[in-house]
């Protein structure tokens, strides 16, 4: 039973990512039209925002040490942060310790820019082409960015830890008398997906601007008729759609260390997410995302790999089959999406 | 005055022999280019340096490039000369190989085999090399391996730690310095019975790829031997990032030890999530749970981050050994590149080093012939202890490291402690030890 609810834990967390950057797709879709497969890079570049957050926090001011000698044997150079010569060295290792969620901060307008960038100068030139243009260039853009990524910090991943009173496990069982345990970490983010999944809910439903972009989703003719410019309202939404992935991004380094390919190992499966939830459907991205997750983390279970070898492996292509079989326009797909 | 009297056949007839005799040396000469894969003919002699420089394994492939470019210099006599310096053999004077300048062209790997074989090939037929080194992954060394015997070049394997490439994959042409995964658990099975004790229960996940299997059945065999129980081994995919499903059940699963049989990207994130999830802190059957990395790497272990810390595991060389040849390296690489070498780094060095002295007492660069100098050969001074590259199945032996993943490191660099150096006699095994069984060395072939 401990770990059948594990599992479920699991796929909840993992879910969490795949719904986070299937959300952000399906925005773009939804309103653009666009098939987005510079999506995943988006969630790396978030991810190392935290890093370069991190990096900069850790500036140092070097000083030598002539008691210790370096792998040369010449004197060693201590590095202090300059947060910590400034704030002290409580504080400032605080402030060090927190990057993470502090980086949360500076990634939201970053990813924003980063969104209109790549709308702006790339993807606009590419509305009317066909399909299959757009996703050879987002593609190729993916790749760029991930070289420019390994350029500046390497093919290793790099250990983003999470702040160190968020780093330790919680025993989620101890109410019912069950022992639970699991990781603070990933609790957190499972709550923080929820917060970023509400939130853009309830910006498309409740406010006036995601009303139009609601109506320009569903006739985007007829919204630009009444007057309204409906391409800077969806550019703003291509720029939403970038920080939810890089937010994504961010909140996901204390999990596994980012390294420079970690958006396209989400990439695949993130599209497979889109389109079992439905080509444009909002609340099917995020509902598949999650059933994914729970499916794949029951097919990693010992007795699964031994019922079908490989079905770990397998499981979520697998499912993805037999649900579009079943019901080809995906989970929650509206009739005329993608079907012209 | 005299009178030229040619006949029609006395101009052939002379013609003929003329021909003939002038045609003889170039006959002997075509047969004696001929008899090898890329006799160097001129001044020059290429070496081919195939290793990762894109994929996940780039900056290791990019250390080893380092490690590759300061063995050339080296060779052709350029800086403070390394390890040339402690090296037992003399044959190497610093003025390139058998007085050719060493020239080196590179290969990117990808960590794919048929990419690695493609660019390998790429170096022999068209860029001219003699000899083929490099590697970050069993699976392509191997392939590459394979690729070499075919071709008639020697291939001086770089970091590859499965049983396979010197047991039922090895090949006349292919040597290894690199220890291996049975080389790991016997080392480290003595240091784990010391900390941990003999009643002990383990649970292994393993990368599921040829290196993975031999890893976790020589650890298995390993810690069995010590009185220690499995209680469970599952393959995990090598494209896996998030190792939570398979970290959940070794929580109930009565295990007080989880051995990673991972490398590289798979190893950073298993073990951070092994960390993540409390394994660490957790207690079973009355001991501290403990977790084990067989094969450790220091640029691996700075992408895990503090999550390396007590942590057991072996290495081939570490930087901060203080044996001459050791200390040479490390002052030549440290001072060229501003930080110490990795274990690839030495590696890769080392089989360089290797082969052109192998060269050099052989006096040719026939393969067969630089093949014959290898086997058998033992040496000191390049880091690792007195070192033999046995004839039966070109695997080295020689001294292998133990280490935990230091509480306090210094540097960015100081990542891992070196806690026992097991010596040779503890790690080596019979040439027909069942887990290296399976493949025939065969004979060598010098190609051409």
């Amino acid at each position: 039973m401990d770990a059948f609810l594990l599992q479920i834990l699991n796929g909840l967390d993992k879910g969490s990512a795949y719904a986070l950057i299937a959300l952000g797709l399906t925005l773009i879709f939804g309103t653009l039209g666009v098939v987005n497969f510079a999506h995943g890079a988006l969630f790396m570049i978030g991810a190392f925002c935290a890093v370069t957050v991190r990096k900069f926090l850790n500036l140092s001011v070097e000083t030598i040490d002539p008691e210790r000698t370096d792998f040369l044997g010449n004197p060693l150079k201590v590095k202090t942060p300059y947060v910590e010569n400034w704030f002290g060295p409580e504080f400032g290792g605080l402030i060090i310790d927190w990057s993470v969620p502090i980086a949360i901060l500076f990634a939201i307008p970053i990813m924003i820019a980063v969104g209109f960038i790549m709308e702006r100068g790339l993807i606009k030139h590419f509305y009317k082409r066909p399909h299959a243009d757009q996703i050879l260039v987002t593609f190729g853009l993916a790749i760029v960015l991930q070289e420019v990524i390994k350029y500046f910090y390497g093919a290793n991943p790099i250990p983003t830890p999470a702040p160190d009173a968020l780093n330790g496990v919680a025993n989620l069982g101890a109410i019912i008398g069950m022992d639970l345990i699991y990781p603070v970490w990933r609790i957190v983010y499972f709550c923080f997906a929820c917060l970023i999944i509400s939130g853009v809910f309830a910006f498309l439903q409740f406010t006036t601007f995601g009303m139009v972009v609601r109506a320009g989703m569903a006739d985007r003719e007829t919204v630009g008729l009444l007057g309204i410019n409906i391409d800077r309202r969806f550019t703003i939404m291509f720029g939403i759609a970038a920080a939810v992935a890089g937010l994504a991004g961010v909140m996901y380094t204390p999990i596994n260390s980012p390294n420079y390919h970690m958006g396209m190992d989400f990439l695949v499966l993130s599209f497979v997410v889109v389109v079992v939830g439905g080509m444009g459907s909002l609340p099917g991205a995020v509902l598949a995302g999650f059933v994914l997750g729970i499916l794949e983390s029951f097919a990693s279970m010992e007795w699964a790999i031994n019922l079908i070898p490989g079905i770990n492996q397998i499981i979520i292509y697998l499912v993805a089959i037999v649900i579009l079989l079943v019901r080809p326009r995906g989970l929650m797909g509206r009739k005329g999406v993608m079907e012209d | 005055m005299s009178k030229l009297d040619v006949s029609r056949r006395g101009l052939l007839r002379t013609g003929a022999v003329t021909g003939a005799g002038l045609a003889l040396p170039t006959i002997f000469t075509a047969q004696s280019a001929s008899a090898f894969t890329n006799d160097p003919t001129g001044g020059t002699v290429t070496l081919g340096f195939n290793v990762p420089q894109t994929g996940p394994y780039a900056d290791e492939g990019a250390d080893e490039l380092r490690a590759y470019e300061l063995a050339v210099d080296h060779l052709n006599g350029e800086g403070d000369g390394g390890m040339l310096n402690s090296f037992s053999s003399k044959a190497l004077q610093g003025n390139g190989i058998l007085g050719k300048k060493v020239e080196y062209v590179t290969g990117d790997t990808q960590t794919k085999s048929d990419a690695a074989r493609a660019s390998a090939k790429s170096m022999i037929e068209k860029d001219g090399a003699i000899m083929i080194s490099g590697g970050s992954s069993s699976g392509v060394a191997i392939a590459v391996q394979g690729l070499c015997q075919e071709a008639g070049v020697i291939f001086m394997a770089g970091l590859t730690h499965s049983n396979d490439t010197t047991g039922k994959d090895k090949k006349a042409n292919g040597f290894r310095h690199f220890f291996n995964a049975y080389m790991s658990g016997a080392a480290l099975a003595p240091v784990l019975k010391n900390l941990y004790g003999d009643d002990r229960k383990a649970y292994h996940l393993t990368a599921d790829y040829t290196w993975g299997w031999t890893q976790e059945e020589s650890i298995k065999a390993a810690t069995e031997a010590l009185g220690w129980e499995t209680v469970n081994t599952v393959k995990t995919p090598l494209a896996a990032t998030d190792f939570s499903s398979y970290i959940a059940p070794v929580l109930n699963s009565g295990a007080d030890v989880l051995i990673l049989n991972h490398y590289g990207g798979n190893m950073v994130n298993s073990l951070t999530n092994a960390v993540q999830f409390g394994l660490r802190e957790k207690e079973v059957n009355g001991k501290n749970f403990e977790i084990v990395v067989p094969l450790y790497s220091r640029l691996m272990a700075k992408g895990a981050g503090a999550n390396v810390k007590g942590i057991h595991g072996s290495t081939n060389w570490h930087w901060s050994l203080q044996d001459e040849g050791s200390k040479a390296f490390v002052r030549s690489f440290g001072t060229k590149y501003g930080f110490p070498p990795s274990q690839a780094a030495h590696t890769c060095y080392v089989q360089t080093l290797l082969y052109a002295d192998a060269v050099q007492r052989a006096g040719s660069f026939n393969p067969c012939a630089v093949g014959e100098a290898l086997e058998g050969f033992e040496f000191d001074g390049m880091g690792n202890g007195k070192t033999l590259y046995r004839a039966d199945d070109h695997q080295c032996f020689k001294d292998v490291l133990v280490v935990r993943g230091k509480e306090n490191p210094t540097s960015e660099f100081d990542l891992l402690e070196v806690v026992e150096v097991t010596p040779r006699e503890q790690v080596e095994y019979a040439p027909d030890h069942p887990m290296f069984a399976g493949g025939q060395l065969g004979s060598c072939n010098p190609g051409a």
